[in-house]
């Protein structure tokens, strides 16, 4: 089935009776070329790439819930490719273009909302490094604009420039940033690979990694062993614990990264609006509600919920910058759980086990990355050599100390990003 | 989330500064070999369920205390001072 308005218009006459589901419900079969372990964004991105553009089609993804259900529902939405550091800078940038084509390519709605990011500074040392990182990121091929004070006052009225502790002395403007619908990213590949034969195979828990002579065999599932040549386990939230089925310690150390959503109001926040001082963020969801999340709570954790020291610390953060979010009423609140590396960067490469590959360690910067990690993990898994936009990642950087991508520069040791 | 701290009694977590895995205490010799280090500093057993960490109780008595709790569920079940594992 193929949407267009069309088909809209003609199912709306029709009492939207010609609707049906998405993807099949298939299923295990005993034996797969390639499985993907975790039905999260990453997963499914991965499995869609792998059917598109290598042309494979004997692939499952084992989902241990349903479809959607981990930290792809569990975050803030934003898209951005605004990084410094090589390595990162062409992955974000890939991801991005890949962004940008994503709904004609999925032929589904992911509300993709390119309503530029700005990234606030406070003083002249910060506008120095911003224009840096401007002119980083124009290298790249992407856009960045920096705004003075008169320009961001027209843009984002609302906020508080006089502040005593963190006076506004501009942004950095990406106008090809923004957010999309969470939920529909995965959908939309869900389908997409659904559609290309891919078995997505929902409670179904991968117990065991089958290993024989450094080789992988297949898995233990919940659902009963599986053969398979090719396994990936892209599992970012849980990964240490895969990573242990096949006797693997990971440099990763689980955190809670909590969000906010406050009740739906009328639109007021027409960008994301990024606080680095504050550790604070915000952006305006299309139902209206204010989105904004902080830093993580800053302990190893599993939980996903987080504690009301960073809750407080968040709210107090929000109101420095914007007094009027003082009026909204929050709704709730979630914490997804991260997968933090060392130096604050993912982990895309092969294991020490053939036909064993690892997709991990996305920090808090996992969503913006769905369509390029996917892209390039299947790269890898379909030919054996990363992707161009995604060298920068072997895992063994934190052995060697080459090739670190240190973007806060704090230096790479847990507990600093 | 509270911490029992050994020397001052229940306080509120924001008085402590988290570090990391208690595996941090045992230090490799520094003639290990480069696998011991990057196992040491980068590779971690990252449990889910309960788990011994080093805290500092910076803004109270200045101890480093190993503190074992549930990732899963936050439940704090002890603390002890970490010099009783020779720190």
């Amino acid at each position: 089935m193929r949407f267009s308005a069309l088909k809209v218009l003609t199912e709306g006459l029709k009492g939207n009776s010609g609707w049906g589901p998405h993807w099949r419900d298939p299923e295990p079969a005993q034996e797969y070329d390639i499985i993907i372990i975790g039905g999260g964004g990453h997963g499914l991105s991965t499995a869609y790439y792998l059917a598109k553009e290598h042309g494979l089609k004997n692939i499952a993804v084992l989902e241990k819930g349903h479809i959607g259900g981990g930290n792809i529902g569990r975050n803030t939405t934003i898209i951005r490719a605004d990084y410094f550091l090589p390595g990162n800078s062409e992955f974000y940038s890939h991801s991005l273009k890949l962004w940008e084509g994503l709904e004609a390519d999925l032929n589904y709605n992911v509300m993709h909302s390119q309503r530029g990011k700005i990234s606030l500074f406070h003083s002249d040392g910060q506008r120095d490094a911003m224009i840096r990182r401007g002119n980083s990121i124009r290298n790249q091929g992407d856009d960045a604009e920096l705004l003075s004070v008169k320009q961001l006052r027209k843009m984002l009225p609302y906020l508080d420039y006089e502040q005593g502790r963190f006076p506004i002395y501009g942004g950095l403007l990406q106008r090809r940033a923004g957010t999309a619908r969470h939920d529909a990213v995965a959908w939309g590949y869900a389908r997409g690979a659904d559609q290309r034969g891919v078995d997505l195979i929902q409670n179904c828990e991968v117990t065991g990694i089958d290993v024989s002579g450094g080789v992988v065999k297949g898995v233990q599932t919940s659902r009963g062993p599986i053969r398979a040549k090719k396994v990936g386990i892209v599992v970012a939230g849980r990964s240490s614990q895969l990573a242990a089925m096949a006797g693997m310690q990971l440099p990763i150390e689980s955190h809670v990264l909590q969000a906010f959503v406050t009740e739906g109001l009328k639109p007021c926040i027409n960008h994301v609006v990024s606080f680095g001082m504050g550790h604070f963020y915000i952006s305006q969801s299309d139902k209206g509600g204010l989105v904004f999340g902080g830093d993580l709570d800053m302990y190893a954790s599993y939980a996903a919920r987080g504690n009301l020291p960073m809750v407080e610390h968040v709210a107090e953060a929000g109101m420095t910058l914007m007094p009027m979010l003082g009026k909204a009423r929050m709704l709730r609140s979630w914490g997804g759980i991260m997968d933090m590396t060392p130096d604050g960067s993912p982990i895309i490469d092969k294991t020490h086990i053939e036909g064993l590959f690892l997709n991990a360690g996305w920090c808090y910067g996992g969503f913006k990355a769905v369509p390029a990690s996917g892209n390039c993990f299947a790269h890898l898994m379909a030919t054996g050599t990363p992707h161009s936009a995604a060298q920068g990642f072997p895992i063994d950087r934190f052995r060697t100390g080459h090739g670190l991508i240190d973007e806060e520069g704090t230096g790479a040791q847990h507990n600093l990003h | 989330m509270r911490i029992k701290c050994p020397l001052c009694g229940s306080r509120d977590r924001r008085e402590f500064y988290y570090q990391g895995h208690a595996s941090i205490l045992d230090r490799p010799d520094p003639e290990s070999t480069l696998e011991t280090w990057n196992d040491y500093l980068h590779n971690r057993e990252n449990l889910a369920g309960v788990t011994e960490d080093l805290w500092h109780h910076e803004q109270g008595c200045g101890a480093w205390l190993v503190v074992k709790r549930n990732t899963v569920s936050h439940e704090v079940l002890s603390a002890r001072l970490a010099k009783e594992n020779g720190l």
